[in-house]
């Protein structure tokens, strides 16, 4: 188990936090150290709201190793309200109702359990719908 | 840098082949091409592969290679770009010998991969995208081309059966290719019945993976008279983020536009002078977008040409001529190879039923990933 590989992760994968680009302004997640925009340097972080809508979507009947528990799991290209799409699963909805334009909102969850003698837990951002109104 | 021309060809059948071992294949493929070239003496060795530290727990494949055919002591490298490592091998050794660096290359693309369990597979495809942001979300390598493909019906407004003109192309075409992985014509009715995999991905959009290689000679073009040489005109590598979501368009394949405009600037040629073109179809929404990053059809109109018959071996931009991925079946690492290969043998005329009249400019074109690195090679008879 990579348990420093996903320790590094904890502040994006709990809270979204990304960076803002000191030179355009532009959000950036996941981040990198080189803004997409402009080329410029972007080490600000940013903490996303956590807000966004469904660009595309799709249900995994057959997961990669480590994700069996969950299936059939439904997973989305998430287009955040501050511009960056994140991929993630969805939770708290039947994948009927699933559509693209859905409004959905950040939670975190447990993403997976990792199968070795240590069984490490991993959570970390899934989103769910969200009224409208909210 | 000097001109480059294809001495021999070889390839196996893509199978489940139990009975052999990685470097058998890899062998196999070899030998032909070495015979076919009349036996000349190698400087160098190109081994696209993929999976083989995940799936067959051996790195190293240069020497391991390299031993089984006797290059004993000669330059080999194993050269990985996932789903593209066949043409990034091709084009190492392109590089080798037209940079006068070498006289003689060999290139090669190998994959094993029915060895293991199937979801080992799974997870070892999906390392191609990214393991921090794509794979610990539980997303497959099918589930990213599924949410492509989602997105693409939305926007353009086709539906998903639409799509299944690429994937009858393929199997028929496949028909009449002995080394191709199925032999079965399938009809609309039959994509329409079979099973969803990542919705809107059917079982039959998804080309099916196998064991195979495919291998390639490469020499001086001076070393051969004009006349029926195949030679290597244009070549183009480029990248895209490796994250789908983090493109600045996931509909449009930016690093396939951008390797096709440097493949074409390389070979003088446009589209229009292509006679055929042995793409990326992993999935059938593959084919639809990089026949429109590399200027067949308009953004969003690529199942038009499938659907008006365009792409068949008679038909205005031939593509999977030997059965593509879809049918001739995608052995990974090995892909590319197979493509240059079947360009190779359209240019030679030897294709039966599904030659393409007059075939002179043939392009192939490989995918790494969900369109993270992509290959656009040309070749032509001289
Ligand atoms: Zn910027």
């Amino acid at each position: 188990m990579e348990v420093p590989r996903h320790w590094r992760l904890k502040k994006q994968r709990y809270a979204l936090v990304g960076e803002v680009c000191p030179h355009c302004e532009a959000k950036i997640f996941p981040p990198r150290d080189v803004c997409p925009e402009c080329g410029g340097e972007a080490k600000t972080t940013f903490q996303f709201s956590g807000r966004g809508e469904v660009y595309s979507f799709t249900t995994i009947y057959n997961p990669p190793r480590g994700f069996e528990e969950n299936v059939p799991y439904t997973v989305a290209l998430v287009k955040l309200d501050e511009g960056p799409i994140v991929t993630a699963q969805l939770t708290d909805v039947d994948a009927e109702q699933v559509e693209i334009g859905m409004p959905v909102e950040m939670v975190t969850r447990r993403l997976r359990q990792d199968g070795d003698e240590r069984g490490v837990i991993i959570y970390g951002y899934k989103f769910r719908p969200r009224s409208l109104a909210s | 840098m000097r001109k480059v021309a294809v001495l021999g060809i070889g390839q196996t059948k893509i199978a489940e082949h139990w009975e052999f071992s990685i470097r058998e294949l890899a062998g196999e493929a070899v030998f032909r091409a070495l015979e076919e070239a009349s036996q000349p003496p190698i400087d160098g060795l190109f081994v696209g592969n993929m999976l083989s530290p995940l799936v067959e727990h051996q790195s190293s494949l240069g020497p391991l290679i390299a031993d089984w055919i006797g290059l004993r002591h000669g330059e080999a490298v194993k050269v990985e770009a996932a789903c593209a490592s066949g043409a990034a091998a091709f084009r190492s050794a392109l590089m080798a010998v037209a940079s006068g660096q070498m006289e003689i290359a060999v290139a090669v693309g190998v994959e094993k991969m029915t060895d293991q369990h199937p979801r080992d597979v799974t997870f070892g495809l999906a390392t191609a995208a990214d393991a921090d942001y794509e794979l610990d979300q539980g997303v497959s390598f099918v589930g990213l081309n599924a949410m492509i493909m989602q997105r693409y019906l939305h926007t353009f407004g086709w539906q998903s059966s639409d799509l299944a003109a690429f994937s009858i192309n393929a199997h028929q075409n496949a028909l009449h290719n002995p080394y191709a992985r199925l032999h079965m014509a399938i009809t609309r009715e039959d994509y329409e019945r079979s099973h969803m995999v990542a919705a809107p991905i059917r079982l039959l959009d998804a080309s099916p993976i196998g064991d195979g290689a495919a291998a390639v000679v490469l020499a001086p073009a001076d070393r051969l008279p004009p006349g029926n040489r195949v030679l290597v005109t244009g070549s183009g590598a480029a990248t895209d983020t490796i994250a789908v979501h983090s493109r600045r368009d996931p509909l449009f394949l930016q690093a396939a536009w951008r390797s096709a405009r440097q493949a074409y600037q390389q070979a003088g040629r446009q589209p229009e002078d292509i006679d055929f073109f042995e793409l990326h179809d992993a999935f059938s929404i593959m084919a639809a977008l990089s026949l429109e990053a590399a200027g067949f059809a308009e953004r969003g109109q690529g199942p038009r040409l499938a659907l008006e018959g365009d792409i068949r071996p008679e038909g205005r931009i031939p593509i999977c001529t030997r059965g593509g991925l879809k049918a001739r079946g995608h052995p990974v690492g090995a892909t590319g190879m197979y493509q240059i290969v079947e360009v190779v043998q359209q240019l030679r005329g030897e294709c039966g039923p599904t030659q393409v009249p007059a075939a002179r400019v043939g392009m192939a074109q490989n995918i790494g990933g969900s369109g993270a690195t992509i290959l656009t090679h040309i070749l032509e008879r001289d």
